[in-house]
């Protein structure tokens, strides 16, 4: 039971401060920016919910939204049992448990743009690795700037060999947190792999998983650098996610009216969103 | 088992391709790209590397990227710190509430507060400064500084705080003494979790900077469009980044699900 203490308030007063500032002030900002029409000159007129209106109203932004859905949806599919697989297969112990470890969580820590920039040249029709490899190999034609299937192939690989690693430290942090006892009783009791997988494994990285699927949620359906490097939202508008459209409204087109009000749609969505992980977290915390 | 063990090689093997592919490249010349595929370079040049090491423009890049990456995480640290203290061992009006907000900041999308950022620091005279940047990553840094530390301080049982009151340690004393060293592990963490969110960031850190405080990323992004397509400039300026994350990464490699799991694992 924690003490109640009302003064844990000046504690936190710091990150108050910080955290409002960078998050309150900016979003008055768009609040104010998404019920005003300008013309520049720093002249406003009132146009009410106008704006909301018409964002939930146009084709365009349904197209970067089913976009968005689309490949956060193909992300979390193609992710988590891969993850899992990998993490089921990987050593327990022994000396490759460290090299695993960090040659996994590589591609995590090397910024954004240089993913992009490197599929780029990784995938190059005439003088990148995979790219010749497609073309002149298997002969298969294969070119990203051409094609959106290839565009599109190419943002999903991207990001299952940039994140999947993630799913994968968690469900083996889960795994090893197994005690030997209960493999060892399953042998007895005879029981298959997949009862094994089903009744010892998957409940003990059940914690874990709900993490790992809400943080692969939130960063897909956010994701704007990598396949904004990679593809800039092309060929045409097929790969233009919801971050990447946003980003050419707000400060490619300078229409603030608008993009303010899709930054709240936006945002709105990752809110209820949030507040599922933080249902289902603190729901998993109460049990343990 | 063999088949088994497998799984993990073929998965390593494919995340190091790409990876490779940059490095090759970083070292061959404009010439050998341009006239057609080689799996390795066939006349190994540094003269990619020596460039961005003698250019100005190039290796500030570097250094300003080290810079804000290093004051955010000294503030998101120090700041998360005791509130992260408090969410563990107090209960007071509203805690719920502001833990769920907090949380809310980490989730929000950076292109939601590209522009409202580039005004708002405009306005108070930090816009092109490391600082500006620092403090925009603090957005998502602290609320996830917090998170980490205090799913390592709940760890920690009350009974430390209890015993070391009885003996008659004062709270900042206690706390620097005792309680630090027994979260030490959570605090290396915190601190490599706002190190990698910073360092990989572009979004916000190119918004906020302009000349004096440009960020790799930045400068990798506008040699790429403005001087032709020198790819193996790019590749090479590629490849320094991934160094200090491959650095710190075997320091912190038995924590790094546990702070992806917020300390919950």
């Amino acid at each position: 039971m924690k003490t109640q203490n009302q003064r844990a308030w000046l504690f936190v007063t710091p990150v108050l401060l910080l955290v409002a500032f960078n998050a309150l002030i900016p979003m008055m900002t768009v609040v104010n920016y998404s019920v005003q029409e300008t013309f520049g000159d720093n002249l406003f007129f009132w146009e009410g919910l106008g704006w909301f209106e018409q964002i939930l109203r146009s084709e365009r932004f349904h197209a970067a939204l089913g976009r968005q859905l689309f490949f956060t949806v193909m992300i979390l599919i193609i992710e988590v049992p891969l993850g899992v697989a990998i993490a089921l297969a990987m050593p327990k112990k022994g000396f490759w448990v460290p090299f695993c470890l960090v040659t996994m969580a590589l591609p995590m820590l090397i910024p954004w743009n240089v993913v992009g920039a490197m599929w780029n040249i990784f995938t190059l029709p005439d003088i990148g690795l995979l790219g010749y490899f497609m073309n002149h190999t298997l002969g298969i034609s294969y070119d990203m700037t051409q094609n959106p299937v290839a565009a599109w192939v190419t943002i999903i690989v991207m990001d299952v060999w940039h994140w999947t690693s993630l799913v994968v430290l968690l469900a083996y942090a889960g795994l090893v947190s197994i005690p030997n006892a209960y493999y060892q009783a399953a042998e007895i009791d005879g029981a298959s792999n997949w009862a094994v997988f089903r009744f010892i494994q998957l409940p003990k990285m059940k914690t874990v998983l709900t993490i790992a699927v809400l943080l692969r949620f939130m960063d897909s359906f956010n994701i704007y650098t990598e396949p904004f490097v990679l593809t800039g939202g092309g060929p045409g508008n097929s790969t233009t996610l919801l971050s990447i459209d946003l980003v050419k409204i707000a400060l490619g087109q300078f229409d603030l009216g608008p993009a303010a009000a899709m930054s709240l749609i936006y945002f709105a969505i990752t809110l209820f969103a949030s507040w599922l992980f933080y249902t289902l977290m603190t729901m998993n915390d109460n049990k343990s | 088992m063999r088949m088994k063990s497998l799984v993990p090689i073929l998965y390593i093997l494919f995340l190091m391709l790409p990876i490779y592919w940059l490095v090759a490249m970083s070292f061959k010349t404009t010439n050998e790209i341009l006239s057609g595929f080689t799996l390795f370079p066939q006349t190994w040049t540094f003269a990619n590397y020596i460039e961005i090491f003698t250019d100005p423009t190039w290796y500030w890049g570097y250094i300003n990227s080290i810079i804000y990456v290093t004051i955010n995480t000294v503030i998101s640290i120090t700041v998360a710190l005791p509130a992260a203290y408090a969410f563990s061992r107090y209960s007071f009006v509203g805690d719920k509430h502001l833990f769920f907000w907090l949380l809310t900041n980490r989730m929000a999308p950076a292109a939601v507060f590209a522009l409202p950022f580039f005004q708002l620091y405009s306005a108070v005279g930090l816009f092109d400064t490391h600082l500006a940047v620092a403090l925009a990553h603090c957005l998502f840094n602290v609320p996830l500084a917090v998170w980490i530390l205090e799913g390592f301080m709940s760890g920690v049982p009350k009974e430390l705080d209890e015993t070391a009151y009885v003996d008659g340690y004062s709270f900042p004393r206690f706390f620097m003494t005792i309680f630090l060293p027994a979260i030490k592990s959570g605090v290396g963490v915190a601190a490599f979790f706002c190190f990698m969110f910073s360092w990989v960031e572009m979004l916000l850190s190119k918004t906020l900077t302009a000349v004096e405080a440009k960020p790799i990323a930045a400068v990798m992004t506008r040699t790429a469009s403005s001087a032709g397509y020198e790819l193996g400039l790019l590749a090479a300026a590629g490849t320094l980044t991934i160094i200090p994350g491959a650095i710190v990464i075997y320091f912190v490699r038995n924590y790094i699900a546990k702070g992806f799991a917020l300390g919950r694992v």
